[in-house]
């Protein structure tokens, strides 16, 4: 677990961080440890607390109890010094309708105080283009589509060099195009040493690009870690496509397997899954078993879980998912 | 918003050059009486007018706003994230609303001036104490008397800021504020409540009458500043300990 690492090398780090509204506890004393340089992949379903501890995060919420420190420094007593060196996108883009785009990011950057006002004009700029948003730039954001306001959000976290990007759902509304573009972005600021946090529920989405997650489940952090830690946690399966689904699972069984009842496919065969652990069968000795029996396989691999099993695993299934 | 109240004047001036008869002594808003000969009047009757309810309203929009619209739109987060600083933003959205205050009470002067200059013949005037002042002194007494109703609505801007920290609705923020100045208003009315009178930030909104004696007397503009003062430092502090520790989830 990456909470190992000295207090030094993490970006962000919260100790036993809760946050109550009322009776409700959105937050419930989560131990967050995100390293500095990664990319850190903030899973959870909707209403499980991401946003509120992202609130937190950047000083925008109090919290009940424990503690939060950004970049080193203890949040929100450094909020000052922390934050300018912060880029985020926070629950969604919002923006002053009646203004243009880059009218609205000029007006974001004022409000920072340690944003020179000489370079305003090219950052901005920088900024818009970095997101590919240069031709709409002088049009009102009324007229911007879902996808044009979640860029603009995304150049305005970017409108200074940033130590930390805080993304909350960056590929909101976007098409695919556009969650392409997202993607090589975290990617090249990753590449350029910037820790990038980002919310999410989209799984395939954290699957590409981050190098660390953590699962948030009804405010409870249950899982964090590398990806291929989290995803190694989950059994792999073999899967036999077989019409002979019975003797294949007798084999399985006899192989010491617990093969799961066998599903039909549309080319008239059948599939039957069983969960390996790992090394104790090799596959390799599977597949010669079968054969022997007179199994007629005509597809075998070996699937390693993803993390959508390992999230579906550690949040329940469908909407079912605990509150 | 700027626009409107500089209708007000306008307005009173066509009705007044359009209408076949002359309003008697004492009939219609005071100073009315004197337009059709001093155009200058109608800055003074556009002011009268506009004290009660326009300019009050507009004020309370504007305050309403500063903190609850921001929330509304959801750029609060972002203006905190940037990070503006609390104090600092609060200390903006308050200066910008006393600068509304004093720009609406002067957009409502110049345009009474304006008008009442194209449409009226325009001389010097006599004053409250019967002396007679030239057309430049008369410019400068309702320069000041702008300044005294601007001056008059910063308390209400500061109630507005502390009820906009209130919400994230700014329309709710604004028709509070706007309820407030006129049952401050109605309680200034009666006589039963004399005690609470010089407590209430409307108490001296129409007592310019003062800056237009010779020579000035400035009783009314200091005891009014002070009162303001208070409303000022009083809901300022409000909505500083409000702001100061609020969590915004808008």
């Amino acid at each position: 677990m990456s909470g190992a690492l000295p207090a030094t090398e993490l970006a962000i780090e919260t100790t036993g961080l809760t946050k109550r509204f009322g009776h409700q506890t959105a937050v419930d004393g989560i131990d967050l440890a995100v390293p500095h340089g990664s990319v850190f992949g903030f899973l959870g379903p909707n209403g499980s607390g991401k946003t509120t501890t992202i609130r937190v995060m950047l000083g925008l919420a109090a919290a009940t109890s424990g503690y939060v420190r950004v970049l080193g420094q203890d949040m929100p007593a450094s909020l000052r010094d922390v934050l300018p060196r912060v880029g985020a996108l926070i629950e969604g883009p919002a923006f002053y309708p009646f203004l243009s785009g880059t009218a609205n990011l000029q007006r974001f950057d004022t409000a920072d105080r340690h944003a020179s006002s000489a370079t305003r004009r090219a950052r901005v700029n920088q900024a818009l283009d970095r997101v590919g948003l240069s031709h709409a730039a002088g049009k009102k954001v009324r007229a911007y589509s879902l996808g044009m306001k979640q860029r603009l959000g995304i150049a305005n976290a970017l409108l200074m060099p940033r130590e930390l990007l805080v993304l909350d759902e960056p590929t909101n509304g976007l098409d695919p195009q556009g969650t392409r573009e997202v993607r090589s972005l975290v990617r090249s600021l990753a590449a350029e040493g910037t820790t990038v946090f980002v919310s999410s529920h989209l799984l395939a989405e954290v699957e590409q690009i981050c190098t660390h997650a953590a699962v948030m489940s009804a405010g409870k952090l249950v899982a964090q870690g590398t990806v291929d830690e989290l995803r190694r946690v989950g059994l792999a399966h073999v899967k036999v496509q077989t019409p002979d689904t019975e003797d294949a699972g007798r084999v399985l069984q006899r192989l010491g397997l617990a093969p799961e009842p066998p599903h039909s496919n549309n080319d008239g065969g059948s599939t039957v899954r069983a969960p390996l652990a790992d090394h104790t069968v090799a596959p390799e000795s599977i597949v010669a078993a079968l054969v022997a029996e007179g199994v007629r396989v005509r597809g075998f691999a070996v699937e390693s879980s993803s993390l959508e099993d390992r999230f579906v695993a550690l949040t329940g299934e469908g909407f079912d998912v605990v509150q | 918003m700027l626009a409107a109240l500089a209708a007000v004047p306008v307005l009173i001036a066509l009705a007044v050059r359009l209408s076949s008869r002359d309003p008697g002594p004492g009939q219609g808003p005071p100073f009315l009486d004197r337009v059709s000969q001093n155009g200058l009047f109608i800055a003074l009757t556009g002011m009268v007018v506009s004290i009660p309810l326009f300019l009050p309203l507009t004020v309370s929009v504007a305050a309403g706003d500063t903190i609850a619209g921001e929330a509304g739109h959801g750029t609060l987060r972002y203006l905190l994230a940037a990070p503006a600083g609390r104090v600092r933003l609060l200390a903006v959205k308050y200066a910008a609303a006393v600068v509304f205050c004093l720009a609406a009470a002067l957009s409502v002067a110049t345009a009474g001036v304006l008008i009442g200059s194209a449409l009226f013949d325009v001389g010097p005037i006599t004053l409250l104490s019967g002396d007679t002042i030239s057309v430049g002194e008369s410019l400068l007494r309702l320069f000041l008397v702008a300044c005294y109703v601007g001056l008059s609505l910063l308390g209400l801007a500061a109630i507005g800021l502390f009820i906009s920290t209130l919400t994230e609705v700014p329309v709710g923020a604004m028709a509070a504020t706007a309820v407030l100045a006129v049952v401050s208003q109605i309680l200034d009315n009666l006589p039963q409540l004399e005690w609470l009178h010089p407590w209430l930030f409307s108490h001296h909104w129409l007592g310019f009458a003062d800056l237009l004696r010779q020579p000035i007397s400035w009783d009314s503009f200091a005891a009014n500043g002070l009162l303001q003062g208070g409303y000022i430092v009083v809901f300022c502090g409000l909505a500083y300990s409000r702001f100061a520790t609020k969590d915004v989830l808008s």
